[in-house]
């Protein structure tokens, strides 16, 4: 991501924002509220256009690119606030997450990876998904986006309203992930949590990039510690 | 009370009849709301215009009330014409009419459905025509009428409430049965995350338009067969009604559609036949009334707080 600006209207949401996640990373970006975070991820998935700078993704320029194509070229996305289909079932929803594959074989050895992964899905697979509690959305949210086999994977928030104990397992189930070669990019609140993860992080503050470096650093940085770690 | 025992199997019989061209019609409003929240008001127009392709393509091939090809071929050509050309008719008028106000406050492709409802019967009335153009019904299908007891209804009649029923039998499979389908119920619970999921947004909205307009096509083929008669303001009373079966059902809801179309028709047939065929509308519009007061979101629709 080069130079992205982005407005709404005419007030800029990301100045200069340039940031760089590397093929097989833990990328984390930081900030408050209203900082410009989730207009990043927007911007990586394609949901809103920059007015100036560019996106690159394995050595193309997507900025152009419709989200449909984005995710056909492996990046996938879990939202803020999961935005699972309440009216679809676990099962349908997960289907979805396959929209663009083909390969019908395929799918289903992935249906059961995941759901072995989330026994929770298993169980569940009839329910609608807007019936189940916030904790097996997050799942069922998380599951779906590996449905399409992403290389890149972003996550908005993936702790947001969560008990602490399925927080903790939430950042391990990334972990595992980026184990089996999936490159991450992650937006949170919980700074401290994300950094234990990560390998690089970012922090935005009024949609400008103020801080950069590898987690340890950032760890150690005394600003940060200040205004966000709490020490 | 014999009067009405002896009468009542008709009444119901004209019901579903007027019944499965309410709900066919009704289809298309909720199928356009479910996916855009937005009432299409030229809807009831879309039908209209697909009446006159149908009646324009059976005057292609019958001359002097004699079919130039087999009569079965002719009513096949005109179902094709009629429900394509409709079909592309709605799709068309989404792109010029309603895609720039995809953002813009609701109450814009609102005005713009109705301005566009205005268009099209201006434009049929002035360039097509300003009287009621005929259907030559007689040529192309037998008038048959079947005696079943005391009821009596011509083999169009049932020939409506037969196509208009295995249409919505297909449109349900579609929707809930097929991959494209499920699609369509993503972007409808939300538009954006279907995105994510890598679905071309836009087109779900244009096949959810031609399927629509299709259906409404096909409405006015049937109605033209079983009326032999068809004119430029035809879509425009009926718009309203399937409207209304729509909110009935639920608006939004595809089986509520179907149900609120049926119901409709047996209720106003039931009115004209046994209380006053003058009242026949202003029971149809309370019918409406009552069911917003006692259940707002309508016999088959979820409650508001459930969709967001």
């Amino acid at each position: 991501m080069q130079d992205v600006e982005v407005r709404y209207g005419p007030v800029p949401a990301l100045r200069d924002v340039s940031m760089e996640i590397r093929r097989g990373e833990i990328v984390c970006l930081l900030g408050g509220n209203a900082s410009g975070k989730s207009t990043t991820m927007k911007t990586v998935i394609g949901s809103v256009r920059p007015a100036k700078g560019s996106v690159w993704y394995e050595g193309e320029d997507i900025t152009n690119w419709n989200t449909s194509r984005r995710v056909a070229q492996g990046i996938a996305i879990v939202p803020e606030a999961r935005r699972i289909f309440p009216r679809l079932t676990v099962l349908e929803n997960l289907m979805m997450g396959a929209f663009i594959r083909n390969d019908r074989a395929e799918i289903d050895a992935d249906l059961d990876r995941v759901m072995d992964m989330f026994p929770r899905l298993k169980e569940r697979h009839a329910q609608k998904g807007g019936t189940m509690s916030g904790g097996e959305q997050q799942m069922l949210a998380m599951a779906r986006a590996l449905m399409s086999r992403p290389r890149f994977l972003c996550m908005d928030e993936p702790s947001m309203g969560l008990a602490p104990v399925l927080v903790e397992q939430q950042f391990e189930t990334i972990q595992q992930l980026n184990e089996t070669g999936i490159t991450i990019f992650v937006v949170e609140q919980n700074a401290r949590m994300a950094l234990a993860i990560a390998n690089r992080g970012y922090v935005l503050q009024s949609g400008r990039v103020v801080l950069a470096g590898t987690a340890g650093s950032l760890l150690e940085n005394p600003q940060m510690q200040r205004a966000y770690l709490g020490i | 009370m014999d009067y009405f025992l002896q009468n009542f199997p008709q009444q119901l019989v004209n019901g579903l009849e007027a019944g499965s061209l309410y709900a066919l019609i009704a289809l298309g409003y909720t199928l356009i709301y479910g996916i855009l929240e937005m009432l299409n008001f030229a809807h009831g127009d879309v039908y209209m215009v697909g009446a006159f392709l149908a009646a324009g393509a059976a005057g292609v091939f019958v001359h002097n009330e004699v079919a130039a090809v087999p009569a079965g071929l002719a009513v096949a050509l005109m179902m094709v014409v009629a429900m394509g050309g409709a079909g592309l008719l709605g799709v068309g008028i989404e792109r010029v009419a309603y895609r720039p106000l995809r953002n813009a406050n609701r109450l814009a492709p609102l005005i713009t459905a109705i301005g566009v409802s205005l268009f099209l019967e201006s434009a049929v009335q002035v360039w097509v025509s300003p009287a009621p153009v005929l259907v030559p019904s007689n040529a192309l299908v037998p008038q048959t009428v079947f005696h079943v007891g005391t009821v009596v209804t011509p083999l169009t009649g049932v020939m409506l409430f037969v196509v208009a029923v295995a249409l919505m039998v297909a449109l349900d499979a579609f929707v809930f049965r097929t991959r494209f389908g499920s699609a369509m119920r993503a972007t409808a619970q939300d538009r954006e995350a279907a995105t994510f999921m890598g679905i071309d947004v836009d087109r779900v909205i244009m096949v959810t338009f031609f399927l629509a307009s299709a259906l409404a096509g096909m409405g006015g083929v049937l109605f033209g067969l079983r009326y032999a008669s068809v004119d430029f303001f035809m879509g425009y009373l009926l718009g309203i009604k399937a409207f209304t079966a729509a909110v009935i059902g639920g608006i939004g809801n595809i089986r509520g559609a179907m149900v609120g179309g049926l119901l409709l028709g047996v209720l106003e047939s039931l009115v004209g036949g046994f209380i006053s065929s003058q009242f026949q509308d202003s029971f149809v519009f309370l019918a409406l009334i009552t069911v917003l007061l006692i259940r707002p979101q309508g016999l088959f629709g979820q409650p508001l707080a459930d969709r967001a």
